[in-house]
């Protein structure tokens, strides 16, 4: 039976995560207010719904209190400021409510606010797993899998029908005949597997302003592409002068500082796709974050080689320039030249934070 | 459908139950059946939610409660051992994770909350038949629901539901509406407005005599008055009217249903009222009855540091929130021990002598009889403002606090006696809530609603006011608006439906 109190809670979550959709931008822009809990789900602060009554600012409130102090003593803050979690006299303080909602939830909430296209899965419905699976019976098999229940009911039936069963000294002894064991069947699934590539330029002109836009950029990317395949497999490359293939934590958190090679990247995206992710097989998506300042010999060999190698087998390769005090941003005008040719080669500028919702839109509109 | 789950009190407990009433009745106190169930706090929090009752109309904001308190309860950060609500009989819930020593100071405290009910004169005329009017009103609304959809009905709640405080608390024990005059009566009142212009035909040399000046002036002045009050029964209301939801309910553009929404509501607003009234005295009486039977009766060695934890936990104070068990079960105290030393009346009060008042005692025992009689006649105000002493005030370290606006803090203010009362009576009045009447209910001549805050040293939230407007025109249909202070300025709020506006008084 559904309680009436399940039913008006439900009706509460379904509001408040409609505040969170509403409110879907600033979310998204500002990342670090997303938290983490556990590995499916996260959890977002949320402003408390309240309903407005005719009620007393601080302005000329007070109250009566109890304790020690003296005159002009202060006792607690007012409540406009910082973050609204001080509180005195006879009202409460604005509450913020966590609201917990799975990665899945968020990002259909992302697609229904970007208005994102589901993504049409490269390559054929034939992509194909094999997969063990432990489902049936055989007569046949190793004293390991052997499966006692089905062998024992087996002696059972058996004894009790030839007359051998003696209740007062009920001992089964299942013979050859009697034993059962698990044995496997070999199923086949359809597969649809991303491989996501973030490279992210790691040299001294990107602040941590600007490493703070990507991971925020990342996280909501890594959470569609999450939603759209069944698994999905991530490779994280940072890159100064040279690259080096790091784990994701290391790939937030690393910062170096040299001169940029974009090219280093490329050669070392490329070898992860020929070691690991075969074309046919899989759905590759590459994201570059960059300020855009190579060296300028540097360009002509990364054109080459995105052309040769990696565009073509890509579903999306997406560029995001991230504005810089000190670079000079100008390897996005080398990439609009190519721009045309290649439909799923995506450009993006990203400013500032703001500017992270727009540029996730660019990245996912496509539907690829 | 049944109304309650009750389950009997495993032995245990109604052994304790029988116990601790059988004392509570030896000590004089008065309750209606009480009938105690046990429940785990999932449950208990669901009850707490509903504000004590099984069966309310559905609506988030119950969810939203319970969610808090779930939460607070799983992360350790509150509990609730009992609820009680006030209808006949008494229903009391007790936790049943609560330990044994708790079961009893809380099933003591409940026979000192469900006394307080029955005796209380404020609570006199709330409904006990509370639960089933519940259950009434929540079958009304989900007929409501039924015929104009789930989400229609819950925006007009919440609609209803900005307005709730805005009801008149008094009122229940006064009569205010005026009784209108019948229609021969207001027939009559016409008739005699038609009657001549008061003066005689005459010849011209004898009319300073037939019509003298001074009485033809007389009958003029008395004209223009009786037009005044014309119009001032034209005007309406006729005088200012507390209960704002009552005059909505009454000449709102409302359909039907809307109407009976709101007066759930109101109704709603009403069986609670009393209970904000008397939170101090309440939980004062009630702490003073757990303490009184645990201390004398019901304790044991090994429930004793369990007791005195739990006790000490309700009662903590904290400088910038004025508990009100504790203020309560004191000031109960000292009122017992004034009357059974016999220091009140004129000959303490002008007693000049420190030494001798301090040792005042005439042994005349009053005091019992004198709580009793408090708690059958007052309400937190009429409490504070008879009984609050100086010297209780210093006893207690109280001391008042104010905004101060220049850094945004709280800030001691003062400890003076005259001032911590003031404070005190001041947030107590109204339940701190701004006192609000309906001015007029044809402002302008333009039948726009105009209310005006009482203003007494505390302005309005403005954020807020501004979104209640906005609930408020949504009843009214027509501009809303309310007279106010806005930094110390008289001012006027208005929203017409489309957008706010902000007029400064004199400007009118």
């Amino acid at each position: 039976m559904v309680r009436r109190i399940d039913r008006d809670q439900q009706r509460f979550d379904k509001i408040i995560k409609g505040k969170v959709r509403q409110q879907l931008r600033k979310y998204i822009n500002h990342g670090e207010m997303i938290g983490r809990k556990g590995r499916e789900t996260v959890s977002i602060p949320v402003p408390n719904i309240e309903i407005p009554h005719f009620q007393h600012g601080e302005k000329g409130s007070g109250g009566v209190g109890q304790g020690e102090g003296d005159v002009g003593e202060a006792i607690g803050r007012g409540q406009d400021d910082g973050d609204g979690k001080g509180q005195a006299g006879n009202q409460q303080g604005q509450h913020i409510r966590e609201v917990e909602l799975s990665l899945d939830e968020l990002a259909d909430m992302l697609g229904e606010a970007l208005e994102l296209p589901r993504i049409e899965p490269k390559g054929d419905d034939a992509l194909t797993s094999k997969k063990d699976r432990y489902t049936s019976i055989s007569p046949t098999g190793p004293d390991s899998l052997r499966h006692f229940k089905r062998t024992y009911k087996r002696a059972l039936k058996r004894m009790i029908a030839t007359n051998n069963y003696d209740p007062i000294k009920p001992s089964i002894i299942p013979t050859k005949d009697d034993e059962r064991f698990r044995s496997w069947k070999t199923v086949s699934e359809p597969h649809t597997n991303a491989a996501v590539i973030y490279m992210m330029d790691v040299s001294g002109s990107m602040t941590d302003v600007q490493k703070e836009i990507v991971r925020t950029e990342s996280f909501w990317i890594d959470t569609w592409l999450k939603r759209q395949y069944d698994g999905i497999e991530r490779r994280y490359i940072v890159h100064d002068a040279v690259a080096h293939e790091v784990d994701e934590d290391t790939f937030y958190r690393i910062r170096e500082s040299g001169g940029t090679r974009i090219s280093s990247a490329y050669r070392a995206a490329n070898q992860i796709i020929q070691r690991d992710f075969p074309p046919s097989l899989w759905n590759i998506y590459c994201f570059q974050f960059s300020d855009g300042d190579n060296w300028g010999e540097d360009n002509t060999e990364c054109i080459e080689n995105l052309k040769q190698n990696i565009i073509p087998i890509c579903n999306l390769f997406c560029y995001g320039q991230v504005r810089s005090p000190y670079g000079s941003g100008d390897f996005i005008k080398e990439l609009r030249k190519i721009e045309e040719e290649w439909d799923n080669l995506i450009l993006s500028e990203i400013d500032d934070k703001e500017a992270i919702y727009g540029s996730i839109k660019t990245f996912l509109g496509t539907g690829k | 459908m049944v109304v309650t789950t009750h389950r009997p009190l495993p032995k245990e407990l109604s052994d304790i139950q029988q116990e601790m009433e059988q004392h509570a009745l030896d000590y004089g106190l008065d309750f209606f059946k009480t009938i105690f169930e046990v429940l785990d706090y999932e449950e208990l929090s669901m009850f707490a939610a509903y504000g004590g009752f099984p069966v309310r109309y559905p609506h988030w904001r119950f969810g939203a409660q319970y969610d808090e308190l779930m939460k607070g309860y799983s992360y350790g950060l509150q509990k609730i051992y009992e609820m009680v609500i006030n209808t006949d009989p008494c229903y009391a819930y007790l936790l049943s994770a609560n330990d044994i020593t708790d079961q009893k100071l809380v099933i003591a405290h409940v026979y000192g909350h469900c006394d307080f009910f029955k005796n209380n004169a404020w609570f006199s005329h709330t409904n006990r038949k509370m639960l089933d009017q519940m259950a009434n009103h929540a079958t009304r609304m989900n007929r409501h629901i039924d015929d104009y959809g789930y989400e229609t009905v819950e925006m007009f709640i919440d609609t209803c539901l900005s307005l709730e405080s805005l009801i008149d608390p008094y009122s229940p024990h006064v009569r205010r509406m005026q009784k209108t005059p019948t229609k021969e009566e207001a027939k009559k009142q016409s008739a005699d407005e038609n009657e001549s212009s008061g003066r005689f035909p005459a010849k011209q040399y004898m009319d300073p005599y037939i019509n003298p000046e001074e009485i033809l002036e007389e009958e003029a002045n008395e004209k223009r008055k009786k037009a005044q009050e014309l119009a001032d029964q034209m005007k309406f209301p006729k005088e200012r009217l507390r209960d704002v939801l009552f005059f909505l309910i009454q000449y709102a553009p409302l359909e039907d249903w809307q109407r009976d929404v709101l007066s759930i509501i109101r109704d709603e607003a009403y069986y609670f009222a009393p209970q904000g009234q008397t939170k101090i005295m309440n939980e004062g009486w009630a702490s003073f009855w757990h303490s009184t039977i645990m201390t004398r009766h019901g304790l044991t060695d090994e429930g004793l540091i369990n007791y005195a934890d739990h006790h000490s936990g309700t009662m903590a104070t904290s400088p910038n929130r004025l508990n009100p068990y504790k203020l309560g079960i004191e000031l109960l105290k000292d009122i017992e021990e004034r009357w059974n030393k016999g220091q009140f009346g004129p000959e303490y009060e002008n007693c000049s002598d420190m030494f001798k008042k301090e040792n005042w005692n005439q042994d005349l025992g009053l005091g019992r009889e004198k709580i009793f009689e408090v708690r059958r006649i007052h309400n937190d105000i009429t409490f504070i403002d008879t009984f609050l002493t100086p010297e209780f005030c210093h006893k207690n370290q109280m001391f008042s606090f104010a905004y101060n606006d220049s850094n945004r803090t709280y800030e001691i203010q003062s400890r003076e006696f005259e001032q911590i009362k003031q404070q005190l009576l001041n947030s107590l009045s109204n339940h701190g809530r701004p006192v609000i009447y309906v001015q007029d209910g044809n402002y302008k001549n333009r039948g726009e609603l105009y209310l005006e805050h009482e203003y007494l040293g505390v302005e309005l939230k403005l954020d807020y006011a501004q979104d209640t407007l906005v609930n408020l025109q949504a009843i009214w249909k027509r501009p809303v608006n309310i007279e106010t202070v806005v930094d110390d300025r008289p001012t006027i709020l208005s929203y017409d439906g489309k957008k706010h506006s902000t007029n400064s008084k004199e400007k009118e």
